[in-house]
């Protein structure tokens, strides 16, 4: 099985230096796409190859590229960011592959550097991943000393200056026009699209931001085309995923699969099932911000479009797995309570629902619920729904509290009836 | 005042950006780096350095959670209580620190040694619990073992 993502991957933990990467075949995409294909020609192919964006919305990659001007007579500096500031409940992808190969990143936001004649690139740090930032430096300084970043890369008279910019916190900072704003030195709070930012992006400037997995797909699509990296899936979108499972199974942990993996697959096979003693109740399978899959959705594929169907996202791809002796209402107070904390507070059905979506379900958590507590909290669920709020996290918020409604609404009544948690 | 030393590292970060306001939050950073966290007076000082008003520049630094507008202990523990770390045994942990350090979540302990503060999810889901302490990961953290692991840092 192809796992072109984590192949090169030390077993030590250490990084591969720009020798190993380049030994075992790195930045002959590089040189590849400025010898022998336009800007253009990646982005087709890019698009061809149906990559879909790796940090939750799925939005097809080379068509995001695709909006970008082009030509003698567009703004310039153009801005190419990589979003790497993971800070999904429950996402531990981006970290692996930014400790595990940093120039798999660097490599990949080359080229799309290139396809969309960016000027400058920002990979986008959450403050956290130390150990990455370290990494990132040094592979920075490595690839500027071998002439892939800088003036005139590998003679093609193609330049490119990449930073690596470590943000102040705040997990607004992943939504991508809030990171344009921190970038910026303002505050997070999001703009309203459109314009998008590939046409007004960064200081106004046409900007692509896409999440440190979909990059790191790039440079293994320049190097086999858009039918290998198909090949590699189980469904019509391309490639492998990096799925993660959390929770009380028995091997926590991160694996490279084919995109369309099943979700019993990476529960049963790969996490070990749920532990002894303990019953599998629901999994969110992509991070905080998706819909509860049960029992009977275990053979849904782990795509975009199959989650979809089944009434989740496949978001992140990394599993928090909900056992029977974990009470419903707690894990989902928990969820509540950190969309609540990190409103930016710019609009208001997020900055007010939010926090009082929180505290309804403190109550109902510690046996203080009313019956009306139901109602308002359906009623968040639409008033803060798509379309209702400036950006995402709202809506995000809602899909997990719908979906418990839904499926645990015995639970949440038994907390109000009998006044206590019955799983203290 | 803000010193020379501080001055120049904030007037190196200028060379990327177009205007000096857009600078603040790297600046914010270097003036934390230097006093452990942003006063009031530093406040003042970096406004009237980068041409802002001390409430547009504070609006940002309240924002940002790295960013620490109290002064803090010498180690600051960043514990997870995001939903994997929860479900794997927050509670209990913080429970334990809390009772180690004699101090509730957001305080710093009488010896002025720790300073305990929440962080959301920490990205290390497939160990949770965790918490970091400074730039330092504690992965699979266990209650009774969280004591040795403080202790290491009282050199």
């Amino acid at each position: 099985m192809e796992r072109p993502l984590t192949r090169n991957f030390r077993s030590d933990g250490e990084a591969p230096s720009l020798k190993e990467y380049e030994h075992a075949g790195g930045y002959e995409a590089v040189r590849r796409v400025l010898r022998e294909l336009t800007p253009q020609a990646v982005t087709t192919l890019v698009k061809d190859s149906n990559l879909k964006g790796r940090g939750g919305a799925g939005f097809p990659t080379g068509l995001k590229w695709s909006f970008v001007p082009m030509g003698d007579d567009v703004p310039h500096p153009k801005y190419l960011i990589a979003n790497a500031d993971e800070m999904e409940p429950g996402a531990f992808k981006d970290r692996l592959l930014l400790e595990g190969d940093p120039h798999q990143l660097i490599e990949g936001m080359i080229v799309a550097s290139y396809a969309i004649q960016a000027d400058v690139a920002f990979i986008f740090l959450r403050w956290a991943y130390r150990v990455a930032a370290e990494r990132l430096e040094h592979a920075l300084a490595e690839a500027y000393a071998n002439n892939y970043l800088g003036r005139n890369i590998c003679g093609s008279g193609y330049s490119l200056e990449m930073y690596l910019h470590v943000s102040a916190g705040r997990y607004m900072c992943g939504e991508e026009t809030a990171l344009l704003n921190a970038l910026e030195g303002k505050r997070a709070t999001p703009r309203s699209k459109p314009p998008f930012p590939a046409v007004s992006g960064l200081w106004g400037k046409p900007t692509i931001v896409n999440n440190v997995e979909t990059f790191c797909n790039v440079p293994h699509i320049v190097n086999h085309g858009a039918e290998w990296f198909k090949s590699l899936s189980h469904t019509a979108e391309g490639g492998t995923k990096i799925y993660g499972v959390s929770g009380k199974v028995k091997h926590p942990g991160a694996w490279e699969l084919p995109l369309g993996t099943t979700v019993r697959e990476l529960l049963e096979e790969h996490a070990g099932g749920v532990r002894d003693g303990l019953k599998f109740r629901a999994a969110i399978p992509g991070g905080a911000s998706t819909e509860f899959l049960l029992e009977k959705h275990l053979d849904v594929k782990m795509d975009f479009e199959s989650v979809q169907k089944a009434g989740s996202r496949l978001g992140t791809g990394t599993m928090i797995v909900m056992d029977d002796q974990t009470c419903p209402v707690g894990l989902v107070h928990n969820l509540e309570r950190f969309f609540a904390q990190e409103s930016c507070g710019w609009c208001t059905p997020c900055r007010e629902g939010l926090p009082w979506t929180a505290k309804i379900l403190h109550a109902i958590e510690g046996g203080a619920g009313q019956p009306i507590d139901m109602q308002r909290l359906m009623l968040h669920t639409k008033f803060l729904g798509p379309g209702h709020t400036f950006c995402a996290l709202a809506p995000g918020a809602m899909e997990p509290l719908q979906s418990a409604l839904h499926y645990f609404r015995e639970d949440f009544e038994r907390h109000i009836r009998e006044k206590r948690c019955p799983w203290k | 005042m803000l010193t020379e030393e501080i001055k120049h590292e904030i007037e190196i970060e200028m060379h990327h950006y177009p205007r000096k306001q857009a600078v603040c939050i790297e600046a914010l950073k270097v003036i934390q780096r230097h006093r452990g966290w942003v006063s009031d007076e530093s406040i003042r000082e970096l406004a009237e350095f980068l041409e802002m008003t001390p409430d547009e520049l504070d609006s940002v630094a309240t924002f940002y959670s790295k960013i620490l507008r109290r002064p803090v202990g010498t180690h600051v523990i960043w514990i997870c209580d995001s939903v994997s770390c929860w479900i794997m045994g927050y509670d209990s942990l913080r429970e334990r620190l809390t009772q180690l350090l004699g101090t509730k979540l957001g305080e710093t302990s009488s010896d002025g040694h720790f300073t305990l503060l929440p962080n959301v999810c920490l990205g290390a889901c497939d160990h949770a619990p965790v918490l970091m302490i400074g730039d330092d990961l504690h992965q699979d953290v266990e209650a009774d073992k969280i004591e040795a692991i403080l202790n290491r840092y009282k050199e």
